[in-house]
């Protein structure tokens, strides 16, 4: 049944390609169908996963190459199921965020359909050449979604973001291609090649190359840059859908293939150079200058846009330093900040990018302080508060428990790991209080001169659509705070069963 | 051998012959006065049927091959060159449809029969197993490219591109035939597997300097053919100055060809001994030394086909960035694949993975190709030129036409699903199957990184398509039929890409059979 997410989304962006172009209504509520039959399939198929303990269980089993040994096998654990739900959310909300759209609408959600396939793909793929097939699907789409309906500098923006997942799978080829030649060429099932006992030699080095090259996705530093550009130049939905579950993407494959795959790649080399003493230590690293710096950065931004796209690079670092524990909880952290974030990234790119750029034409901060937002737009100045706060982690929504799952996992690790990330969450709040303080309720007022004689003009009217996905998105955040266990039953067995190489 | 063999085994060679005397006959004798759309279809009708004849007999060939007096294969059927020749009559039916509705010559029959004589010269190349009928098969190819080249009479670029192909050719086959000369001269035989053995006997250290002439010399000859840097400065201009059906030809049936023989290089080093006693020693040798060692070829082979795929990958993805022409960069796209594919005759398995790896790739490049030329040609057709600029909103003016080309520029950068993709892999997969670490691991990743650059060239032409504003909004039309093919092309794109297992199997059926 999940399989249909994959097969529902292809077609439809089939078919919204195929729609008259004159008829936007039409393509619109079209793309909304198949994305609310998609979170329907999602939700579904998550409350099945409890019959399987949320192990692995496989939905799609055939032979692809026989004469290569690839199969065509979709599983769903735990783990893919959250994500999965994930996806389904995101990109009910990014069709309503994309009401909008009157540019070619028809193309527009077939390459978001596309992209949403794909992004299915991956979190369902069982076969590593599957996975990556998926991932690659997904890059394409995104280039067009940018280039085409995007803003500031939007084809160098698109350009540079598929330049960089592209060098990223390419390092990943490279890793599929090693693992598949080392163990015999037999097949490219994840189970099988993480059974299939590759040298701990030869993962010492693919290891890192297929980490990095999803960690490039993940928005990993110093690999992050194409991340700000990215979201700041795609339209609100692609950012919605590109900080939401595009992201994840690469820490799932991080996760999933990296880790799962070669997990002897994080064995100790022997030696230590200034407290580092492995692969696993320098992406801990890694991830905790991402964190302080994505945070350090988006409190200088004059961008709107650009305070969130780096806010994301902060929140993708603690995913990383999550997976770098090594632990229950730190890797089950990790999982449940991977859907925390995907909720509430989502939720601020729409309230920056469509609520309120759609109405002001203007993201810079120095611009917003004078229009008094707050009292004129009073619904994006609540929404941005909920969204804020959440990703602020806040007690009662989901980035709470995430983070704290994480930092108590890396607690366990290495103390010096939770220090330097709690620097992180102190700038956090700083970032989000400033941008929200400046776009919002400033009381830097409008001199006379600037001041519109015949009083504000008004902006227009908040849309159903809009009210509709900030609801759906905050109402999720809300609830995944308030009582994660339905989540975190999901995915506290797969993870058990991955870190100990068994099941996957 | 006695001649009723040799009528069995080039049955495919005398039906595309007949066909192009046909044609010729028809449009000279029959069709003198008619309307030229009329005559180009009538003799591209009669150039499809050839083709079609041909395949018919490549399918319900009996023998295994023609050989001399004393036993030794001249042509072989079955096996990796009857998947060549089938591409070959494929791919060579593919750029005649690109005919239709072109405008360049009047003299359409006379195209029509130098390209059916020139993919008989391929024909032969694929299936040759005797230096002396090698050097015949390409120069009856080539002869009819320098002619395809040049047949855009009003066109200066046609006649200038010709002539430079032409010089280059001349020159290229000089050294091929000099390199063959020395081979004739070291072992005695002009065989390949004959001279393979006597290079093995004559225990080749002896005889290596001018082992090593020959084979730099044949490399140079070869490496012309198949566009490989460093000698690969005629195929832009060839690209950009032949008219559209001539370079869809060369860039496909041309390359299907020389690889077909490159393949045949290999097998035959490596088979030499097969059926003989020799064989298990050898074996055992092979396994001890991961090391591709054409036995008697000693090292030079491979080792010159690396230097030359590696400098290919390189020059041509790095060349491709800057190019405003989109047959240019088509030229040198296709100068990085054929490194690619070099790379997999540098690396060549003993059994048939590495050639099924190529021939997968070449057949499947070919046909990409072939419908990239389709769309350029229509395009081109439309604004007058080939700059990228003439490509700007043709997702407006022909969304059709714009979904043909998103199609086969993705899988040429080989994004999955599409067919480039699988070719890539399975490419790159053989040579790790044949030397998993060193300088074959370094050269694959080489490889696979600038494939990854090469994703920034093709999206400078979809960029153009999609998303820059368009300069004039009229419709683009096309001929039906020619749009049909290129939906074919697009379509065998995404199925086979979709469904690699179909090539694969189809490939692999002929090895089986044999």
């Amino acid at each position: 049944m999940l399989a249909w997410t994959i097969y529902l989304s292809f077609a439809g962006a089939l078919i919204e390609a195929l729609l008259p172009k004159r008829n936007a209504a039409l393509a619109r509520w079209f793309a909304l169908t198949v994305a609310v039959t998609g979170l329907v399939l999602a939700v579904l198929g998550f409350a099945a996963g409890a019959g399987s303990g949320y192990l692995r269980a496989v939905i799609a089993d055939v032979p692809w190459v026989p004469a290569m040994g690839i199969r065509y096998t979709l599983a769903a654990d735990g783990i893919s199921l959250v994500l999965v739900l994930l996806t389904g959310l995101a990109a009910v909300a990014g069709v309503l965020f994309s009401w909008n759209i009157e540019l070619r609408t028809n193309e527009f959600f077939a390459f978001y359909l596309a992209l949403i396939g794909g992004v299915y793909g991956v979190f369902l793929s069982a076969d590593l050449f599957l996975l990556f097939v998926f991932y690659e699907i997904a890059i394409v789409p995104k280039y067009f979604l940018i280039s085409i309906w995007g803003s500031t500098r939007r084809e160098y923006g698109a350009m540079k973001l598929a330049l960089y997942s592209f060098v990223g799978s390419a390092m990943v080829l490279i890793g599929l291609l090693v693992a598949y030649a080392a163990s015999g060429s037999h097949s490219t099932g994840l189970v099988e090649l993480a059974r299939a006992g590759l040298p701990v030699s030869t993962q010492l080095w693919v290891f890192p190359l297929v980490f990095v090259g999803f960690g490039i996705l993940a928005g990993m530093w110093p690999f992050h840059t194409w991340a700000p550009t990215g979201h700041v130049a795609a339209p609100t939905a692609a950012s919605m859908l590109l900080a939401g579950v595009v992201m994840k993407l690469g820490a799932y494959g991080c996760l999933r293939v990296a880790m799962a795959v070669f997990p002897h790649g994080m064995d100790p080399w022997g030696f230590s150079f200034i407290g580092i003493g492995s692969w696993r230590d320098v992406f801990a690293v890694l991830a905790v200058i991402g964190i302080v710096y994505g945070a350090l950065v988006a409190l200088v931004q004059s961008d709107f846009k650009f305070v969130i796209g780096y806010s994301s690079v902060s929140h993708m670092g603690f995913v990383l330093l999550g997976l770098m524990t090594l632990n229950q909880i730190g890797v089950t952290g990790a999982v449940l900040q991977m859907f925390s974030h995907g909720v509430i990234a989502g939720l601020l790119f729409a309230i920056v990018g469509r609520v309120v750029y759609e109405r002001t034409h203007t993201r810079d901060l120095s611009e917003l302080e004078k229009m008094h937002l707050g009292k004129r737009l009073p619904f994006a100045a609540w929404a941005f508060v909920i969204a804020g706060v959440a990703s602020m982690g806040l007690p009662g929504f989901s980035g709470f428990v995430a983070e704290l799952q994480i930092l108590v996992g890396s607690w366990k690790a290495d103390p010096w790991w939770t220090g330097a990330a709690g620097v992180g969450i102190v700038v956090g709040v700083a970032y989000t209080w400033r941008a929200l303080q400046k776009a919002f309720f400033s009381d830097r007022l409008p001199t006379p001169e600037e001041h519109p004689k015949t009083g504000w003009p008004k902006f227009a009217a908040i849309t159903w659509p809009e009210v509709a996905g900030v609801s759906m998105l905050v109402a999720a955040s809300l609830f995944v705070g308030l009582y994660p266990r339905i989540l975190l039953e999901a995915i506290e067995p797969a993870v058990r069963a991955l870190l100990a190489g068994g099941a996957q | 051998m006695n001649y009723a063999d040799l009528f069995r085994v080039t049955l495919p060679e005398t039906a595309l012959e007949v066909a192009a005397l046909l044609v010729l006959v028809v449009d000279l004798g029959l069709l003198r006065k008619a309307a030229l759309n009329l005559r180009i279809g009538v003799a591209t009708l009669l150039g499809v049927i050839g083709c079609g004849v041909a395949q018919w007999t490549i399918a319900h060939q009996t023998l295994i091959g023609l050989s001399d007096t004393s036993g030794n294969m001249v042509l072989v059927a079955g096996g990796s060159a009857a998947v060549a020749q089938a591409g070959i009559l494929g791919l060579t039916v593919l750029s005649l449809f690109l005919l239709i509705d072109s405008t360049f010559t009047r003299h359409a029959g006379e195209f029509v029969a130098v390209m059916l004589m020139a993919a008989t010269g391929g024909l032969l190349i694929a299936a040759a197993q005797d230096l002396l009928v090698i050097f015949v098969g390409l120069e009856l190819l080539s002869l009819g490219l320098y002619i395809l080249t040049a047949f855009a009479k009003q066109s200066g670029k046609s006649a200038e591109s010709a002539m430079k192909y032409y010089l280059f050719g001349g020159m290229s086959a000089a050294f091929l035939l000099f390199g063959f000369s020395y081979l004739y001269g070291i072992t005695g035989s002009t065989n390949l597997h004959q001279v393979m053995v006597g290079l093995y006997r004559s225990n080749a250290v002896q005889a290596a300097p001018l082992l090593y002439i020959a084979l730099v010399m044949i490399v140079a000859g070869l490496g012309f053919k198949v566009a490989a840097v460093p000698f690969h400065l005629w195929a832009p201009d060839a690209y950009e100055g032949a008219p559209a059906p001539a370079a869809a030809f060369i860039a496909s049936v041309s390359k299907v060809a020389s690889f077909a023989l490159l393949i045949s290089i290999g097998t035959a080093a490596w088979h030499m001994f097969d059926g003989a006693p020799m064989r298990v020693s050898i074996h055992a040798g092979f396994v001890a030394r991961p090391q591709p060692v054409y036995l008697g070829f000693l090292v030079a082979w491979p080792e010159l086909l690396m230097v030359l795929a590696a400098v290919s990958m390189v020059v041509g993805n790095l060349a491709a960035l800057a190019q405003t022409s989109v047959r240019r960069l088509l030229a040198y796209s296709a100068i990085a694949h054929a490194g690619y594919m070099l790379l997999g005759l540098a690396f060549f398995s003993y059994g048939p993975r590495s050639a099924q790896a190529i021939l997968y790739y070449i057949l499947t490049y070919g046909l990409t190709t072939v419908g990239a030329f389709g769309v350029v040609a229509v395009v081109e057709r439309a604004a007058g030129s080939d700059k990228m600029d003439a490509f700007l909103g043709l997702s407006k003016r022909n969304p059709l036409l714009a979904g043909v080309l998103l199609v086969l520029f993705l899988s040429l950068a080989g994004i999955p699903p599409l067919v480039g993709f699988w070719a890539k892999f399975n490419l790159f997969a053989a040579v790790l199957g044949v030397y998993p670490v060193g300088a074959g691991l370094g050269l694959v990743i080489l490889a696979v990184g600038l494939s990854a650059v090469s994703l920034y060239y093709y999206l400078q032409v979809l960029k153009r398509a999609y998303v820059m504003p368009a300069v004039d909004n009229t419709p683009l039309k096309v001929h039906p039929l020619t749009m049909l093919v290129l939906l074919v092309i697009a379509a065998g794109v995404v199925v086979l890409g979709c469904f690699p297992a179909l090539l694969q199997g189809w490939i692999a059926s002929f090895y089986t059979s044999m």
